[in-house]
């Protein structure tokens, strides 16, 4: 092989690329654009939208109760929801989310509480509707408040303590710091998205640079000079794998700026320690090495294959065809690791989704130091064998000049 | 100097099952002659000339250019080539100075012999002033010209040209009939495929006829006419071929 040669093949394909918009377009616009896009545009509105049901007082309806002046005082005395008067259809309006819930009090319900009888409410929702939830969690709220007091003051006239009917209290305590919890929770979106945008990033150089090639005839013009097969394979190979890897790190850069200005906007706006907390998000120069030296193997593994399967395509269109259903086979295990699955040793050789389930415990600052070494070098043998794999193809005739 | 030695090109097809494209063709082309390879469409013209460029390997027989074994040593005979069709299109995105830059460097020119070279080039097809445009960009002739001088930059010893002036208006193809003249002036060995009578007639030394990968008939055009009997190329052509078409056509 010659360096000089895969230098001069490397050098002339990067500066077509940096000419070519619709490559501009794929690995440096649309990474730079997308994730502020999904997170201050998207995230912003969906939490804008949120925001804006939890601050809606919703209108509920009480069934019954006529007999149960306590609980019915309590309903109407609440600031969380807005007592409508009772209508026969109370169902059709709750469909109709004219109404968000109604609450069913049985008849005698003062009684049987005052009897220590055991008496059931009833609140009819719509599942699955968010407005719907927020209003039964407003109303189971008030209830349990009125709950409380009557257990309150069933204890006190009994002479017994509080702890008679709670005797011990169950508490979370999170132990891990706030970069751990921010890597746990976005930990495996991360490693979907490097890999996924890893692949992204190499499909349409890898198309042009072969199937296109092919399709505008200078194929020929470059096997009629004197440069190696090998050499030739290698320069293309080299910028697919450049543009794979820029795109994945554009996306990252992307992607932690829009996270860190979307928890800064979000903190600011709730002015609380906690909700910072909760987005906060520290990824470090070590993580962020770590995971471009673990995914290399994986963009090499892309960038091979993608150009061997292109240059079995006539046309770039054919290429686009031939390199869609690629998408399936690494969108499964990759999705598959944002699942609460734990690394072993059988899983470390399954390429794709063993550096994503590795991303996912280096963005949280764990180094299981053993996966890591057979999760690199396994996943190396598979981008060796798909870069031979290229090599090969270049060398077929029937591949080249296929008709 | 070419030197082709029973030459035989297979290849698979699915419906037709094994496709003799070349079979067993042998001839000489000498530096300072032109080697017209003459057959209709799909006779095999294609198929040597790749052979001979090594864009395709033989699968039998062998070709010696420049001294260079096709088979054993394809990078060092392509370093003495300069093959030219019209299926050796240009790279739309770099300018006509980058193409032929970037075939000089990959020919192994160094930086300040590249500039003198690509100078000398530009100057003499007169082609400074689209230098610096884009090929997506040339007119036919202009695209045309870059060609040529991608083909030379390397200054090479023999020409190969796979029916240069297929599809192109009359000027231009002018322009590589002249191109292909000069190539025999300067010494070179020059082989060119056709099927358009009238180009072998003016350029021609030797004439080889092809048909169904076979080589029927080879000569110098006063030779042929004597042989057949017929003063027109396009009769000779029609007498060599007829046999084998008509037994292609019963078929």
């Amino acid at each position: 092989m010659s360096f000089r040669n895969v230098g001069i093949v490397y050098r002339k394909e990067l500066r077509e690329a940096l000419r070519d918009r619709r490559t501009l377009i794929s690995s440096l616009l649309v990474p730079l654009l997308l994730f502020p896009l999904l997170t201050a545009g998207i995230g912003a509105a969906i939490s804008a939208l949120v925001g804006e049901a939890k601050k809606e007082v919703p209108a509920v309806m009480i069934l019954g109760g006529e007999d149960s002046p306590g609980i019915l005082a309590e309903l109407h005395g609440s600031d969380k929801i807005k007592v409508l008067p009772a209508k026969p259809d109370w169902k059709d309006e709750v469909i109709n989310k004219e109404i968000r819930a109604a609450i069913e009090i049985p008849p005698g319900f003062q009684d049987d509480v005052a009897h220590e009888k055991f008496a059931t409410l009833l609140i009819h929702n719509y599942e699955g509707d968010m407005k719907s939830a927020l209003a039964t969690d407003n109303v189971q709220k008030s209830l349990e408040k009125y709950r409380d007091r009557i257990v309150h003051d069933n204890l006190a006239a009994k002479n017994l303590p509080e702890t008679a009917f709670k005797p011990f209290e169950i508490k979370e305590h999170n132990v891990a710091p706030p970069e751990k919890v921010g890597g746990a929770a976005f930990g495996g979106v991360i490693g979907y998205m490097v890999i996924l945008l890893c692949l992204t990033g190499s499909m349409y150089p890898a198309m042009d640079l072969t199937a296109g090639e092919k399709e505008r005839g200078t194929m020929e013009t470059i096997l009629s000079s004197p440069i190696a097969r090998v050499d030739l394979v290698f320069g293309k190979f080299f910028l697919v794998l450049t543009t794979a890897l820029v795109t994945a790190a554009l996306s990252v850069t992307s992607m932690g700026v829009s996270f860190a200005v979307l928890g800064h906007l979000h903190a600011f706006d709730t002015a609380g320690a906690d909700a910072s907390a909760q987005l906060q998000l520290h990824i470090g120069i070590y993580t962020v090495l770590s995971i471009f030296i673990m995914v290399l193997p994986v963009a090499v593994l892309f960038a091979a294959g993608v150009m061997t399967v292109s240059l079995f395509a006539k046309s770039y269109k054919e290429a686009q065809s031939y390199v869609s259903p690629l998408m399936f086979i690494v969108i499964i295990p990759a999705v598959a690791a944002m699942l609460p699955i734990d690394l072993t040793a059988k899983l470390a050789l399954v390429p794709i989704l063993n550096a994503s389930l590795l991303c996912k415990e280096l963005v949280t600052g764990t180094y299981h130091w053993n996966f890591i070494a057979i999760i690199f070098f396994s996943t190396c043998v598979y981008a060796a064998a798909a870069l031979f794999l290229a090599v090969k193809m270049f060398q077929r005739e029937d591949v080249l000049f296929r008709s | 100097m070419i030197e082709t030695r029973g030459l035989v090109k297979t290849f698979k097809d699915k419906k037709r099952g094994e496709i003799r494209a070349v079979d067993n063709v042998s001839f000489v082309c000498k530096p300072g002659e032109i080697y017209g390879l003459l057959g209709a469409n799909g006779a095999g013209k294609t198929t040597t000339l790749r052979m001979l460029a090594t864009i395709l390997e033989p699968t039998d027989g062998t070709a010696i250019v420049c001294g260079h074994d096709v088979i054993e040593a394809p990078e060092k005979v392509r370093a003495n080539v300069g093959f030219l069709s019209t299926a050796t299109a240009l790279y739309p995105r770099l300018t006509s100075q980058e193409m032929v830059e970037y075939f000089g460097r990959l020919n192994g020119l160094d930086e300040a012999t590249l500039k003198k070279r690509v100078d000398e080039i530009f100057t003499r097809l007169d082609m400074n002033s689209f230098r610096d445009r884009r090929c997506d960009k040339l007119s036919t002739g202009m695209k045309q010209k870059t060609s040529i001088a991608r083909t030379l930059i390397h200054d090479p010893q023999v020409m190969i040209f796979d029916e240069p002036t297929l599809g192109l208006d009359i000027m231009t193809a002018r322009t590589i009939i002249e191109f292909i003249r000069e190539c025999r002036q300067r010494g070179k060995t020059v082989i060119f495929s056709t099927h358009v009578m009238s180009e072998v007639d003016k350029l021609c030394n030797i004439i080889g006829i092809i048909q169904s990968g076979k080589l029927l008939a080879e000569g110098s055009l006063a030779e042929l006419r004597s042989r057949y009997g017929e003063n027109d190329l396009e009769e000779i052509f029609v007498k060599v071929v007829a046999p084998l078409y008509a037994g292609q056509e019963a078929t």
